[in-house]
């Protein structure tokens, strides 16, 4: 038996953007960029198109060179598990300003919704507890939601959360692809200049 | 050439790395990093970030970058075939990058093990679009280096040094 959630992943995504203030956010390839597209565009948005695996690993970057802003790592289930590792590297380096949300369908649904690991029973919740992070969470109701939101803007300790999201396919919301452009709007709105 | 007049090019590769900005050194340990890891991991302006597989380097780097900071990823030449399709990150966005490679399966190996990525390792980098230079004496690390590094946070560019295993000095078999 293949497990998923009932949540909504466009409403989780619409909440835990709201008043987002300076909040730093990095999404994973595929859908999660979508759901983050689909709750506005914003220039301390980072969309991953490709080197799956990343997102997390780039969140980290981010949040140990700003320290004093929050950072939200927005990825699925399968774009977790490529970066499995990089758990352990971010349970070691405990910045306390990073969040990573994993909205976990149990599925590779980009690809067909072929069943994930985390679909057949590696729950990334034991990962992380076993890693070490000092708070991790699962989200299975809608009203879980607001609680992880305050957390995210908290600063007060690394963090995980997995979001058990319904198994769906919605329709996309395209972030832009020119990723030269979304890299400079992001360093010019916290003030740094192209090369 | 003397001893005396032989850089101490393993404590250059850090000096030259801090003197460039760098604020952050990811690495998967290698025998020739370890004096730049020593370093790395006792200076406090630096944040040392010991990663479980080279790619993760690559999305740290990225980050950090985004953020405002500089930084380089240390690590095997067996890692760079790890990397490969993370590399498209740094294409695509022209992220600066900036890694140096200790080589193996490049010289006088004693495991052929090594030899495949070893001898494929340069020839992967540039088809990922990364510039290279290689280091077989020491008087030339800290030169390329620091050209490297110019190029990668001047100009956006994907730089690695590659540090030759005659550079390095053979590896013998531990009985």
């Amino acid at each position: 038996m293949t497990m998923s959630g009932n949540l909504d992943r466009r409403a989780v995504v619409a909440d835990l953007l709201r008043d987002r203030g300076g909040l730093m956010v990095v999404s994973g390839l595929g859908s999660p960029s979508y759901d983050v597209m689909a709750a506005g565009d914003h220039d301390l948005n980072y969309y991953l198109w490709a080197a799956m695996g990343s997102a997390m690993t780039v969140g980290l970057g981010l949040a140990t060179a700003q320290p004093t802003r929050p950072v939200v790592v927005i990825t699925g289930d399968g774009e977790a598990l490529m970066g499995f590792g990089a758990l352990a590297t971010i349970a070691l380096r405990r910045p306390p300003n990073l969040s990573l949300v994993i909205l976990d369908n149990g599925h590779f649904g980009e690809t067909g919704m072929q069943p994930s690991h985390t679909g057949q029973g590696i729950e990334f919740t034991r990962v992380a507890e076993a890693c070490g992070f000092p708070t991790v969470d699962l989200v299975t109701e809608r009203q879980g939601v607001e609680p992880l939101r305050r957390r995210i803007h908290a600063m007060a300790g690394l963090n995980l959360a997995v979001v058990k999201i319904a198994a769906e396919n919605l329709p996309r919301a395209l972030p832009p692809r020119d990723a030269v452009h979304v890299k400079n709007r992001f360093r010019q709105a916290l003030g740094f200049s192209p090369a | 050439m003397t001893p005396h007049d032989t850089p101490d090019w393993r404590r250059q590769v850090f000096d030259v790395l801090k003197a460039a900005g760098v604020k952050h050194i990811a690495y998967v340990p290698d025998a020739g990093h370890a004096t730049a890891l020593r370093l790395a991991e006792a200076d406090p302006d630096i944040n040392a970030v010991v990663l479980t597989t080279e790619e993760e380097g690559i999305g740290y780097l990225a980050g950090a970058w985004l953020g405002g900071e500089r930084g380089a990823l240390l690590m095997q030449s067996s890692g760079v075939g790890n990397c490969i399709n993370t590399l498209g990150l740094v294409a695509m966005a022209r992220f600066p990058f900036l890694t140096v490679v200790t080589m193996r399966g490049d010289w006088a190996e004693f495991n052929q093990h090594q030899n495949p990525m070893g001898q494929a390792t340069e020839a992967a980098l540039k088809l990922m679009g990364v510039m290279t230079w290689r280091a077989d004496h020491a008087a030339d690390v800290a030169p390329l280096l620091k050209g490297a590094a110019t190029m990668a946070f001047e100009g956006d560019g994907a730089c690695a040094v590659l540090l030759g295993q005659r550079l390095i000095g053979e590896k013998a078999w531990v009985q």
